[in-house]
Order: structure tokens, then sequence, then C-alpha cells
């Protein structure tokens, strides 16, 4: 018994466990791709499936983390400091240009996972769905998708400003006498 | 944490020997494409690692669960003992039949908008745990065994699943029905997909997410700042990066950062599940937009003009068709005004979350049934005037005829139904999905036997 589970370890890869609940796994996916199989649309629903990940993985990915790494250059925050700061951090002044990176990080990604989420209200998609189920018209988010991020940006913006003014009074404050 | 380590469960080692067929692994190990290097040293993350990825993925344990039951949940409301759940034929994929309680009254209120809110909140925890693990896609050798390749086609489907499910989900309660198939199909069977590989997922991965919880104090990490978050020691699953960069925030930030997103995405969806002013909230949501004045100001799913629905067919000509026992009795809206009339203040909720409560008037559906000659009916089949559409019947259980509260409604908060509401009558029954309250009923068939 022992010497099996060895050598299924050694040629699976994994003990046996691991092969059960995988095979379950797929066993549960083959049974709905032979239910879906017989649809018009299941190329289709396919596609979306796979399109899904790819776009995440190798779209919306890579697009935000570049364009973190471009505001990263933009605001000026180096990403490997020459030599680390020696002084212990309670002394250490976190620097300006790093909170203002944050505080354009935070309401940026708030009004890209809002436009995300609320897309089709957004861009006005499904008119017609729209009006069968409503009664009314669809008339685009888009002015108020805008309206949102703007607060979300100005609410960074005055944080940002409040701790930069309430910053600079501590620092200008006479330390204790020494 | 060693490989060999028991408390990282059966999961297949990602560090240690090839399996079975050695000389493929190797050879395949041995060579890298152009560029593997610059992506496996480029990621640059301190707060990637073991607990961060553990506490998203805790977040998720939690919830996901709780979306997939209440979704369950919503097809057995559609009573799938009578073929009107859909998809229609879901073999063994399914809870068991049992019928669909009329109380609590906001019970598929509660379900519904749980799934569709929790749906929705999780999208940046989802997007948070990806971000947390994407340098495992980019791994080489992608494999090093048949346990490995197994895993990873199992990982597409869990990310498959949960991004396809998003999707569809999102779209549907947006009515932008753009991807070309069936959405109750596809949204259905690709929660089973989905959720098989969830369980596959959490069986392997579960001890290590308790260890990786237990090497950080959460206290302790939630109390740590940026400028002294340190990176995670090295793991054997390589998700903290080989050259990190100094933090510019602490994972304290990263946790309260996705944290923020949720609440961002609650408070703009809460609303189409309330009324009063709070309704507004919902204001990039289909539902939270103003339905109008009046008694009959609140929101509807399908308009009479969609329906095909005719002035003429709802006119002083219209007659209810009541059969059953093998009788039929016809009756017109001024013989239903006479009858018994009875008011309950009941949800109306919808399969895309959103819900209403109004304060209906109307005859007691029991009381039809008497009427009709079977007071004990099993079953009633109600039919609306409308031509086509999935929902211009729907059949309904012993209990939803005879709960005091199931109305054939024929006033809304005191005023005559409106057309879009379905004039001249309709249904209205505790705890029912929206679209089974038929508009516009023609005809109720109480049936005795099943």
């Amino acid at each position: 018994m022992r010497e099996a589970l060895a050598r299924l370890r050694a040629t699976y890869g994994a003990g046996p466990r691991h092969l059960l609940v995988l095979l379950l796994c797929f066993v549960v996916t083959g049974w709905v791709a032979l239910r879906v199989a017989g649809e018009a649309t299941a190329g289709r629903m396919l596609l979306w499936f796979i399109g899904a990940v790819v776009l995440h993985d190798l779209l919306l990915f890579p697009v935000y983390a570049l364009v973190d790494r471009v505001l990263r250059a933009a605001v000026g925050v180096p990403a490997r400091p020459a030599a680390p700061d020696p002084r212990p951090s309670h002394a250490r002044r976190v620097p300006v240009r790093l909170a203002l990176l944050n505080h354009v990080r935070l309401p940026a990604l708030g009004a890209g996972l809002l436009f995300l989420v609320y897309l089709p209200g957004v861009l006005g998609w499904g008119a017609d769905t729209y009006r069968a189920a409503t009664a009314r018209e669809r008339i685009p988010f888009l002015g108020r998708w805008l309206a949102v991020t703007g607060i979300l940006f100005l609410i960074s913006a005055v944080v940002f400003l409040l701790r930069w003014l309430r910053r600079r009074a501590v620092q200008r404050r006479p330390g204790p006498p020494g | 944490m060693p490989a060999s380590d028991p408390a990282t469960g059966e999961g297949a080692d990602p560090t240690g020997d090839y399996g079975a067929p050695r000389r493929l692994w190797r050879t395949l190990d041995r060579h890298r494409p152009p560029g593997v290097e610059a992506v496996t040293t480029g990621w640059r993350s301190p707060l990637r690692g073991p607990w961060l990825t553990s506490v998203y993925g805790l977040a998720l344990l939690v919830t996901l669960p709780l979306v997939i039951v209440t979704g369950l949940l919503d097809y057995a409301a559609y009573s799938p003992q009578f073929g009107q759940a859909f998809p229609f034929d879901v073999g063994w994929l399914r809870l068991p039949h049992f019928d669909w309680p009329t109380r609590p009254a906001w019970l598929f209120q509660l379900t519904q908008g749980l799934h569709v809110g929790l749906g929705i909140v999780i999208v940046p925890v989802v997007l948070g745990k990806l971000w947390s693990v994407i340098p495992k896609l980019f791994d080489w050798p992608p494999a090093r065994s048949v346990a490995q390749v197994l895993e990873r086609l199992s990982l597409l489907l869990l990310v498959g699943g949960i991004l396809f499910q998003i999707a569809t989900g999102l779209l549907n309660i947006q009515y932008a029905y753009v991807f070309g198939f069936d959405f109750y199909t596809a949204h259905y069977f690709g929660a089973w997909v989905f959720t098989a590989a969830l369980v596959a997922h959490v069986v392997l991965k579960l001890p290590r997410m308790v260890t990786a919880l237990r090497s950080r104090p959460a206290g302790a990490e939630l109390r740590t700042g940026r400028a002294e978050t340190r990176p995670e020691p090295p793991d054997p699953d390589g998700l903290v990066p080989a050259r990190p960069d100094p933090p510019t925030v602490s994972r304290r930030g990263a946790i309260a950062l996705v944290g923020g997103g949720s609440l961002l995405l609650a408070a703009l969806t809460v609303g189409q599940s309330v009324d009063g002013p709070l309704r507004r909230m919902a204001w990039l949501l289909p539902r939270g937009q103003d339905p109008g004045e009046g008694p009959n100001g609140f929101q509807i799913n399908r308009s009479a003009a969609a329906a095909g629905i005719r002035p003429a067919d709802t006119g002083s000509g219209w007659r209810l068709t009541l059969r059953g026992g093998g009788r039929t009795t016809t009756l017109d809206r001024p013989g239903l005004l006479a009858m018994a009339q009875h008011t309950a203040r009941l949800p109306i909720a919808c399969v895309e979350g959103w819900s209403t409560t109004q304060t209906w008037t109307g005859v007691r559906l029991r009381d039809l049934a008497a009427l009709a000659g079977v007071p004990d009916p099993v079953a009633a089949h109600v039919e609306s005037l409308e031509r086509n559409g999935l929902f211009r019947r729907a059949t309904l259980q012993a209990n939803q005829v005879l709960d005091p509260d199931s109305l054939l409604a024929l006033r809304v908060n005191g005023a005559d139904l409106s057309l879009d509401h379905g004039s001249p009558a309709r249904i209205i029954v505790p705890a029912l999905p929206g679209v089974h309250c038929t508009k516009w009923v023609a005809s109720i068939d109480f049936r005795t036997d099943a």
C-alpha cells in the first residue's frame, strides 16, 4: 500500500487526494460540457469563458500595471532608491511624492472599478431590452460616472492637502527643549 | 515552509522533483522561452505573498458559498418541479426538490438581493486575489508533473468560472445581452463549473491558507504602517518577488483598498433593494432610477408595450376564466371587485436583485379556488394575455395558492393597477419570484393532480 502510494507520488506528482478531487472537478465540468454542447451557442459560451481569463490576465492586468508604472514615473517615486534610509522609522519623513502617488491611485482605482462594474449603464448598452423591461428610455450614465470620478478625485485631493498642511505645521513647530 | 511540510496538504509540489515523464518536464524546464527571465524577476510588489493572498482568499471563502447557495435557492424558487425553472433540464445539478415557502414574505427578496448584491460587492476582492497570484501564471516550467498540469487546468476553470459568472451576471442585471447566448443556461452551468473548481481549490489549498494566515498575526499586521512593511520570506509557491521594491502602501492599506472598493460598490448597489429616498443611491443601476409618481410609481419588469398587450384586451371586454374539476367560471372586473377584498403589504422581488414593497388589494387566490370548485388544489396554472415571452404563464404550488396573502390583485396603494403593472389583474404571492407574479391574467386553472 505504502509502496503504491509512493509510486503514485513519483509518477503523478502528488497524493491520491489531489488526484481524486481534481477528477471530481473534471467529471462535473465534463458533464456540464456534454449538456451544453448541444446548444447552438455553446461555442460562444466557451469563447466568453476563455475570453474572460485572457482579457483579465493578458489585457486588464498588464494595462493597469503599466498605467501604475507610468504614474509612478510621472509623480517621481523611484522604484528602487539608491540607498536605504538609515534613519529610524519614526524620524523618516513620508515622502510627499509617495503620498501624492497614492492619492492619485486611490480615486483612479475607484473610478476604474465603477466603470468596469457599471459598464453597460455608463455606455448605455442594451437600450431596447432596457425599454422593454422598464418602459423608460435608457440614458447613458457617462455623465454620472464622470461626476462620481470627479468627486472621488476631489475628496482625495482635499485629504491630501489637509495631510500636507498638518505635516508642515508639525515640522515648523520647534522641537522639545533638549 | 519546506515543500514536504505535511501542513501544505497534498497540493502538487511546486519546487520538488519532476513527475513522469521526467524527460519531458526536464526538457521543458531547460528550454526557457525568451523573456521568461525578465518576467519572473520583474515582479516588484513587496506585498505579494502567501499571507495577503490568504486574507483575500479567506474573504472569498466566506462570501462565495453564500453567493452559490443563494443562487441555487433562486433556481428552487421557480418551482423546477413544474418544469418552469431555467435552464430546463439540469439533471442532478440542483438542490433536491422542495416546495418554495411563502414565509417569510421577504425570503426571495433576501436570497436574490444577497446573490446579486454580494456578487457585485466581491468584485474588488476577486480582482485583488487575482492580482496577488498573477506571477503564478508566468511560472516556468508551467508544470513539472501531470498533477501540476491537472491543477493548472482546474485553475483555468476556477478563474474562467468566476470571471464568466461576474461578467454574465453584471450584464444581465443591466440589460446588456451582448453575449449572444441564453443567460440562464450559461450562468447556471457556469456556476457548476466554477463551484466544482472552487471545491477542488479549497480542498487543495486550505492547509496552505491556514499556515499562511498563522505565519503573521493579523492584529500586528494591521498595526504595521507602510514604512515598517517588509516582504514576506520566500515561499515555495513563488508569490513573494525575488527583488521586491520598497513598499508604497502597507498590507493594511492593500486590504483597506479592496475593502473600500467593496464598500463603494455596496453603497451604490443596496439602493435597488430599498424603497424611499435611499433608492436613488443605486445611481448607476437601472433600478435606482425614478419610476414615476403616484400609487403606480414603482419599478416594472416588462412593459405592456413589450408584452404586446393592447388596450382592447384589457378593457371592459376582459374576462377572467377560472377552471377546476371540469368546470369553467368566468368573471368580469366588477364581479371580482364585488368579492371579498384583501389587502397585503408584500415585496415584489426580481431575479435581477432589485425589489420593492407595495400595498396590494384584491381577491384571495384561495377564494377564487373555492369559487372554481377546487378549495384544496395541488397547483394552479396561471396564464397571461401576453402572446409571447418565457413568463407568460406560471404554475403556483398549493402553499402559494392557499397563503392568506396570495392575491389576484386589482389595486395597488389604493389605486387601480396601471397597464404596465398588469391591469386589469395580476398575481402577487409572498416570496414568489417577480416574473411568476403573472401580469394581465387571462385564466387560472386550479388542478387537483400534479
